[in-house]
């Protein structure tokens, strides 16, 4: 038995410790906003934070887990009004969507720890999330938006 | 209801109770305004329901049929703005109802760029008729003549008096009129329009999206549902010889395992076969699968391996089997030339990869069928269930999930079929999952092609030859086996070849089909304008000319062509040459437009290189100019890309913008890193590590002008993709003096 807090709630796991937090996440536990693309760690769609930190669920076993938090996109805010959210959507940055849950969950870390990331620093942090439908820019653009939004949320 | 939201600056710092007044605005507000809501389904129990696209309840609400897949090209947005504009209505107060699969919408195949090509009148026409019966019940309720009022903001407003009525009040009356006439309906004219033609409308369902409230076909959840992973032939049509059933059912949450009917080609869109594993969640399918160690039997397809292929490819273009479009005598024009070209082109076999695999769910009870899919094609999914279960059509009910990215891959619904024979079998809900490595090795591929062109230059300097011969093997054999020769794709860059050249023969080669050949993102023009703009741009440098000029001389005088007048076939996407006509002036507008984004001809600094390229398709034009550089390392990056498109009227500017932005890296990365192999029949790349796209390091800024035009709307989820390689190896051209012929580049280490 793991016990999986998830979003600041907690969920007994009876299966198989060695299942990808991905597939726990999807298929026990029911939280199906983050993606499967790869399986394999290649694409970012599965990024979930743990304690923070962005991880590919996809290849995480729960049993690496233990007593750590799960934040998923579902946990992020309570009505999608993290910055990073709000900045999606202003510049209707998504094309089919599917990628964007970890999109964002890897933007979200990135100004966690650098709240003004340049064009460089984004390049660097997300480019283990790919978007097929090539929104690349737009989400550039966001994240320099949210980052500004942040700023003067915590300015103010 | 929900209201619109406002997303500026000041909508967000006030939702958070911050006042922004106090605050330093360092960045511009966001261009985005409004925030439509696909809002819950009214509750309404009276309706107007006038045309299968629109149904108005007596709670005001406006509910819209989006009858197309959304996948990324914004359909669920740009239909409920064609609708609403011609209806009047609120944006606030519409509810966007995603379409079964029927018949009574018409094609919902959303492929070959023409959701809004084909319905931007229909669904015009829909709205309006609604409108029109609003108008007249109105009028009756005043007495007025109906020519006294407007329908606005979901309110029939009488001008004279002001006096108003809600299309909700109106719902019991208008449901008793007679629809008006087709040839009496009257569509707003152009400058009235509220939604269609303005940028500042939000994705319908950008919110949840941001929140990860969606739902894709990977995310369908019903009671008691299993989760199945099958194992399918990794040489096509491979039959099974052997598994193991019994080591995949040991693996804990492994429920039962199925082995599917063996393919019997044409592969059309039939399951591929293979053992299905059954599981409680789809790790345990997975390692279940892991398990099963099938041993499969040979197939003639085995002797497909890229290289030897490649070579019999190119030998089908020395020995062309049928000339597709003739004009003059290119034989004597190329021995009379002063100067004869030769390049040859090869673009390997590629495949989609939309972020999403295929997923389909299907529940077999009472003799129907309930199915959800991220499918292109809800109708061919019911017919193609229909047809191999027996179930008649008018029992499945397909459902179309958000999709996760198609391009041209869910337009095959052999995984819906899957599910379905799946659900039937075993009487449960079954949810059929495909992993990154079942999409890639076992898809409907973009043919791998090979290109020979020549083109003679006479005595004044004129291109006065140009002949261009083709193998790749045909989307046909999917449908009918040992088809070898392509057949529509010859209209998708070939046969239209615009340039104003006086001897031209097109022709094309034997080529049998080793995998299934389906249709991915912009199609054959993906090669064809690889290979034509790539030639017109070495007869430029040939001829010591600008490439920009050279390209504007070699489309010549403003004509509309007719190919037939050159033994040519042309199938024009299906459309009239009247409504859609080859206009070289449009061609020419968008280079030139293209050409000032980017300030054609200025000094570059070293290294750097611009290249252009035009292509016209799914009735639309596309000009790009690309700017590249070279560094010490002999790498190369993409700096920016300059993007004109004539898709005629812009319905939804914003999304035609987004739509160019993601052609030109769906382009990019086909032109630098995608490519397949196949080794005996089995393709060797499986994941994003060897079939490699584009990444954030790898994206040029793009920057896009939309013509302003009146003509009828044309093609947008494509026509971006084929100038993309071209302009780009043109620009490379440009900028080291190297001609690179054969994709990707990656191979020849300048990435």
């Amino acid at each position: 038995m793991i016990t999986l807090t998830v979003n600041g709630k907690a969920h007994q796991f009876n299966d198989d410790g060695e299942m990808p937090l991905l597939w726990a996440l999807r298929d026990v536990l029911k939280y199906s906003g983050t993606k499967y693309g790869c399986g394999k760690g290649l694409c970012g769609a599965c990024t979930v934070h743990v304690d923070g930190q962005p991880i590919r669920s996809c290849i995480t076993p729960v049993s690496a887990i233990a007593e750590q938090k799960i934040t998923t996109i579902e946990g992020l805010s309570e009505q999608g009004e993290h910055p990073v959210q709000q900045a999606w959507q202003s510049l209707n940055v998504p094309q089919c969507g599917y990628c964007q849950s970890g999109q964002i969950m890897s933007a979200v870390a990135l100004l966690d720890r650098n709240a003004k990331p340049n064009d460089q620093d984004i390049d660097l942090a997300m480019s283990g999330n790919i978007c097929r439908c090539g929104t690349y820019q737009r989400i550039k653009k966001a994240i320099h938006l949210a980052a500004d939004l942040a700023t003067e949320v915590k300015g103010s | 209801m929900k209201k619109i939201e406002n997303v500026s600056r000041r909508g967000f710092l006030k939702k958070l109770g911050i006042s922004s007044t106090a605050l330093v605005l360092g960045v511009q507000l966001p261009s985005m305004l409004t925030i439509p809501k696909a809002l819950a389904g009214s509750l309404a129990t009276d309706k107007f329901a006038p045309n299968v696209y629109v149904q108005i309840g007596t709670d005001n609400i406006v509910s819209i049929v989006v009858h197309r897949s959304e996948m990324g090209q914004g359909i669920r947005t740009s239909i409920p703005m064609i609708v609403a504009d011609e209806l009047g209505a609120d944006w606030e107060k519409i509810d966007i109802v995603q379409g079964l699969g029927d018949k009574k919408y018409g094609s919902q195949n959303t492929d070959g760029s023409r959701s809004v090509r084909r319905f931007y009148q229909p669904l015009r026409e829909a709205g309006a008729s609604a409108r029109m019966m609003l108008q007249q019940a109105a009028a009756n309720r005043w007495h007025v003549d109906v020519s006294e009022t407007k329908a606005d903001n979901n309110f029939i407003i009488h001008e004279t008096s002001g006096r108003q009525l809600s299309f909700g009040s109106l719902v019991p009356a208008a449901s008793k009129m007679a629809l008006p006439e087709a040839s009496a309906l009257i569509l707003k004219a152009k400058q009235d329009f509220k939604f269609i033609g303005k940028s500042d409308v939000a994705l319908v369902d950008g919110e949840k999206i941001a929140t990860g409230a969606t739902v894709f076909g990977f995310d369908v959840e019903l009671d008691n549902m299993q989760y199945a992973v099958i194992a399918r032939p990794p040489v096509l049509a491979a039959k099974v010889k052997s598994f193991n059933a019994d080591a995949a059912k040991a693996i804990n949450g492994v429920v039962d395992i199925v082995q599917l009917a063996d393919l019997e080609e044409p592969a059309v869109f039939k399951p591929l076969g293979g053992v299905a594993v059954i599981a409680t969640n789809t790790w345990a399918a997975i390692k279940g699968r892991e398990a099963l160690d099938v041993q499969w039997h040979e197939s003639e397809h085995q002797v497909y391996n890229s290289d030897t292929y490649k070579e019999a490819l190119a030998k089908g273009c020395d020995n062309p089997a049928k000339v597709l479009r003739s004009k003059g005598d290119v034989a004597k024009a190329l021995s009379d030339a002063k100067q004869v070209l030769k390049a040859s082109y090869y673009v390997p076999e590629l495949i989609h990869v939309p972020m999403e695999p295929p997923a389909a769910t299907a529940h077999y009870h009472d003799g129907i069928f309930d199915i959800w899919a991220c499918t292109q094609t809800p109708q061919s999914a019911q017919g193609t269930v229909a047809q191999i279960t027996g179930v008649a059509a008018e029992n499945i009910n397909v459902n179309v999930t958000l999709l996760g990215g198609g391009f041209g891959r869910k337009s095959k619904p052999d995984f819906v079929v899957e599910a379905a024979i799946l659900s039937k079998q075993l009487n449960v809900p079954i949810k059929v999952l495909w992993t990154r490595e079942d999409e890639i090795r076992n898809g409907y591929y973009h043919a791998a092609s090979y290109q020979k062109l020549a083109a003679g230059i006479d005595e004044r300097g004129q291109v006065s030859a140009w002949q261009h011969h083709v193998a790749e093997p045909p989307i046909g054999a999917t449908f009918s086996k040992g088809a070898d020769l392509i057949g529509s794709e010859a209209s998708l860059g070939l046969i239209d070849m615009p340039y104003d050249i006086a001897n031209v023969r097109c022709a094309i080669g034997k080529a049998p089909a080793h995998t299934r050949i389906g249709w991915m993102r912009s199609v054959t023009n993906i090669n064809h304008a690889f290979a034509v703009c790539s030639f017109a741009d070495e007869l430029a440098n040939a001829k010591h000319q600008d490439s920009k000029a050279h390209l504007l001389t070699l489309i010549g005088k403003d004509r509309k062509i007719d190919f037939s007048t050159e033994n040519a076939e042309y199938s024009n996407y299906g459309e009239t040459l009247d409504k859609f006509p080859v206009e070289t002036a449009r061609m020419k507008a968008v280079i030139e437009k293209a050409s000032d984004m980017a300030k054609w001809g200025r000094k570059l600094p070293k290294g750097h290189g611009l290249g252009i390229a035009m292509h016209r398709s799914f009735v639309s034009y596309v000009a790009c100019v690309v700017e590249v550089s070279e560094n010490s390392d002999g790498k190369i990056k993409v700096h920016d890309v300059w993007m004109a498109v004539d898709c005629g009227l812009a319905v939804n500017p914003e999304r035609i913008r987004s739509q160019m932005e993601g052609a030109a890296i769906f382009g990019l990365s086909l032109t630098f890193f995608s490519e397949l192999t196949a080794n005996n029949g089995v393709i060797e790349q499986s994941n994003f590590d060897g079939y490699q796209i584009a990444r954030y390091s790898d994206a040029p800024t793009t920057h896009v002008e939309i013509i302003a035009s009146d003509a009828a709307p044309g093609g947008v989820g494509e026509p971006g993709v084929p100038p993309i390689a071209p302009a780009i190896c043109n620009a490379i051209f440009n900028a080291t003096g190297k001609r690179y012929r054969e994709l990707p580049l990656k191979q020849y280490g300048i990435v």
